[in-house]
């Protein structure tokens, strides 16, 4: 049975009180200058629950505060820009689905936003066969290596292996050369492993044991009799919703007698400094993509991204001192989104016939100086291997607080290309 | 680390788990034993007395050990209290009918864990332990000196996951009186021996039924409570107490309080133990295969009676 829609005097009237709204509104004037001035729609895939949520609601943050920036100064090519924002659950079976969702079902331009590294690996695939580019925000080294597709990459955050390439020398110089690894058993934390390892054998030093740990463990204590007695430095780095059990029972575990401690703030992302049971922390060193509070020679760019987000000076929510962002990571969606703005008017971007111009118009990109739509820091995009490099930061615990104590240079972070993504067809 | 503190600490972190298992397995098994019920939902009601003790000690103000006493006690009858409402609105109506208590049980799951979710927020949140000091354990050592004690470097406990311990032992004792030397356990036993001539004998087995599941919830939602200071409250947390706790009822035997804290101790320092020598997965393939050899072998469980 198929179901005719009649138009009756009511619907007619409805639809045209709807038209004189909508040219009555601001928005139409704003836009009209544009071929289409129907909306560009970027498909969000955002971890809103599964183990991912915290990482979620901040990119969430951010995405929109960047769009509404986007918006208000006129769009994109006369366009104004939709989300459409699904949840992926933080699982890579539903992110495929929620990447077929956003080709299929809303239409969408492109799609943006994933994190977590298993969850890219399941849904590029999708986005490569269904031909939707693909903005990831994760920090895997998953795109530079090669493992992906054309249409997949990664222009607002670096990786981990140029990161912790960058942390070997001042960990190596600084801290100590024989280092502990502790980290997550999954491919993540097998970059880091991988990476680290290499890195700070360039520099003289060994790790001496690694500790991985499933993602789903709640209890750490009984992993850490592991640690060598003369490891000088403990390098972590840990995800998930246990973080803070992790840390803490790290600090319950050495008491006084601590090792030099260098982690990734993702061990901490998300989480207050001021918890309870992390006061051993005073004096220990952590990577930040983006330092978590504001600092002493913050620049104009930080000022507005914090206020634009609604951040405050301690990397908390405005309304809710206690909810922390993931300050060191959320910039990301901020820069990709301007990346695909610039991306879509160097392609002069209509629509999806346009979808591989917009890639080939991002992958020609280079230089990205620190600006409003950088406010991290100044980066290198690689068109051949779709990866960004940038800047990295060092902060130490003091008074409880992040402060930065070394930016590390772009060259730095710079290693071979691995891939040339360009030499593949679309 | 040497072999001897690695392994007394390796069953220090297994005590604390197997503590609060043991807990959570006896409400499962006493749900069982005395209604004959398969709470799938079990897990998700340890996972709302963590909730629940969240929500009660971020209203507290003051010490947190007053936000934590006051979890303590009002997240278990929370949790029992929802029971009793699954129990009347869903478990009566299929009248505790095994399979249609199964299913039933699974969209109660779903219903807790999704209102979490909604409610709660899908970020796992601290409570603030009472008390909470390292305390350095020594270790003994035939040396050249002869017997020396020295601080071996990482063996320590804290003065929380102690207390967690005793306070598991001392609800399992209480709760063996209670079962054991009071009126109230002796009906229970009663139903669950015979439900038929227990009813002929004028027991009001409905409102036993209801507490039971009360109960049951009760000790899950407890454990939770305890553990929330170490862990955090998690809206996904109910599912691996929910698999331990099967594996433990089902190796102790259903309905047996003996059978359940024995195993929980098995389960729970076997955890601790292999997890910490040989690799985690392997813990859990140990205990998955410690059920295959039991159902096979025993099926009544190591401590259970058959079923007439």
């Amino acid at each position: 049975m198929t179901k005719t829609s009649m138009t009756t005097r009511r619907t007619l009237l409805k639809s045209a009180a709807a038209g004189g709204l909508l040219a009555a509104s601001p928005l139409m004037g704003r836009f009209a200058s544009a071929q289409s001035s129907a909306p560009i729609k970027i498909g969000f895939q955002q971890h809103s629950t599964g183990i991912g949520a915290a990482y979620g609601r901040w990119y969430g943050r951010t995405t929109e505060a960047a769009v509404k920036l986007i918006n208000d100064g006129g769009g994109i090519n006369g366009r104004p820009v939709e989300i459409v924002a699904e949840d992926d659950g933080t699982d890579p079976k539903r992110g495929a689905e929620v990447v077929e969702k956003f080709a299929n079902q809303h239409n969408c331009d492109v799609a943006f936003g994933t994190l977590f590294s298993h969850v890219v690996y399941g849904s590029a695939p999708a986005a490569g066969e269904q031909k939707l580019p693909y903005f990831v925000v994760s920090e895997g080294h998953h795109v530079a290596s090669g493992a992906l597709n054309r249409y997949t990459l990664q222009p607002g955050i670096t990786d981990v292996k140029s990161q912790v390439q960058a942390m070997a020398p001042y960990v190596a110089e600084n801290l100590g050369k024989k280092v502990t690894m502790i980290f997550p058993d999954f491919a993540f934390g097998h970059d880091h492993r991988d990476f680290f390892t290499a890195a700070i054998e360039a520099q003289g030093g060994e790790v001496l044991e690694h500790i991985a740990i499933p993602p789903t463990e709640t209890s750490f204590t009984k992993y850490f009799p592991k640690i060598p007695r003369d490891t000088e430095v403990i390098y972590h780095v840990m995800v998930g919703p246990a973080v803070l059990t992790f840390v803490k029972e790290l600090g319950e575990f050495f008491g006084p007698s601590a090792p030099a401690i260098f982690g990734f703030i993702d061990s901490l992302e998300a989480v207050d400094m001021a918890s309870p049971g992390l006061e051993f922390l005073e004096g220990t060193y952590f990577w930040e993509g983006n330092p978590r509070y504001a600092q002493a020679d913050q620049t104009s760019h930080d000022k507005m991204f914090r206020a634009a987000v609604g951040v405050d000076d301690n990397g908390a929510s405005l309304s809710d001192s206690k909810d922390v962002s993931t300050y060191a990571h959320m910039f990301g969606c901020w820069e990709t989104l301007h990346v695909i703005k610039a991306g879509m008017e160097a392609a002069g971007y209509q629509g999806p016939e346009d979808r591989a111009k917009l890639i080939e118009a991002v992958e020609a990109m280079t230089d990205m100086p620190e600006s409003d739509a950088h406010p991290q820091g100044p980066k290198l995009f690689n068109g051949k291997t779709h990866q960004v490099f940038g800047v990295q930061y060092i902060s130490r615990v003091e008074k409880g607080k992040l402060v930065k104590v070394h930016t590390t240079s772009i060259e730095d972070t710079l290693y071979e290309d691995e891939v040339d993504y360009t030499t593949m067809s679309f | 680390m040497d072999f001897g503190p690695h392994l007394l600490l390796a069953i220090l972190e297994g005590a604390v788990g197997a503590a609060v298992l043991a807990l959570t397995a006896l409400g499962l098994s006493l749900v069982f034993g005395v209604m004959r019920v398969v709470n799938v939902a079990h897990g998700e009601f340890f996972m709302v007395g963590a909730v629940v003790a969240w929500f009660v000690a971020d209203t507290v103000a003051g010490h947190p050990a007053l936000g934590f006493t006051a979890a303590l006690i009002i997240a278990p009858v929370v949790a029992g209290l929802i029971a009793v409402l699954v129990d009347k609105l869903v478990l009566k109506q299929v009248e505790y009918d095994p399979e249609a208590t199964i299913v039933g049980t699974i969209g109660v799951l779903y219903i807790l864990q999704q209102t979490a979710l909604m409610t709660y927020g899908p970020e796992p949140r601290p409570v603030e332990a009472p008390f909470s000091t390292r305390i350095p354990l020594p270790w003994f050592e035939w040396g050249e000196n002869g017997f020396a004690m020295f601080y071996p470097w990482g063996l320590s406990i804290t003065s929380y996951k102690l207390f967690v311990i005793c306070a598991a032992a001392a609800v399992l004792v209480a709760f063996w009186l209670i079962m054991s030397r009071t009126r109230y356990g002796l009906i229970m036993r009663a139903t669950q021996l015979d439900r038929e001539t227990a009813l002929a004998f004028g027991i009001p087995v409905s409102r036993v039924y209801s507490i039971v599941f009360g109960i049951g919830a009760g000790l899950a939602a407890l454990a939770a409570v305890l553990i929330v200071p170490i862990q955090q409250a998690y809206y996904l947390m109910g599912a691996e107490p929910l698999l331990l706790s099967f594996i433990v009822v089902i190796i102790g035997g259903l309905g047996s309080v003996r059978g359940t804290v024995v195993a929980a101790l098995l389960i729970g320092m076997s955890d601790g133990i292999i997890s910490v020598f040989l690799s985690p997965t392997l813990s859990k393939i140990i205990a998955t295969l410690l059920v295959a050899l039991v159902l096979v072998f025993r099926p009544q469980g190591l401590f259970g009676t058959k079923a007439a």
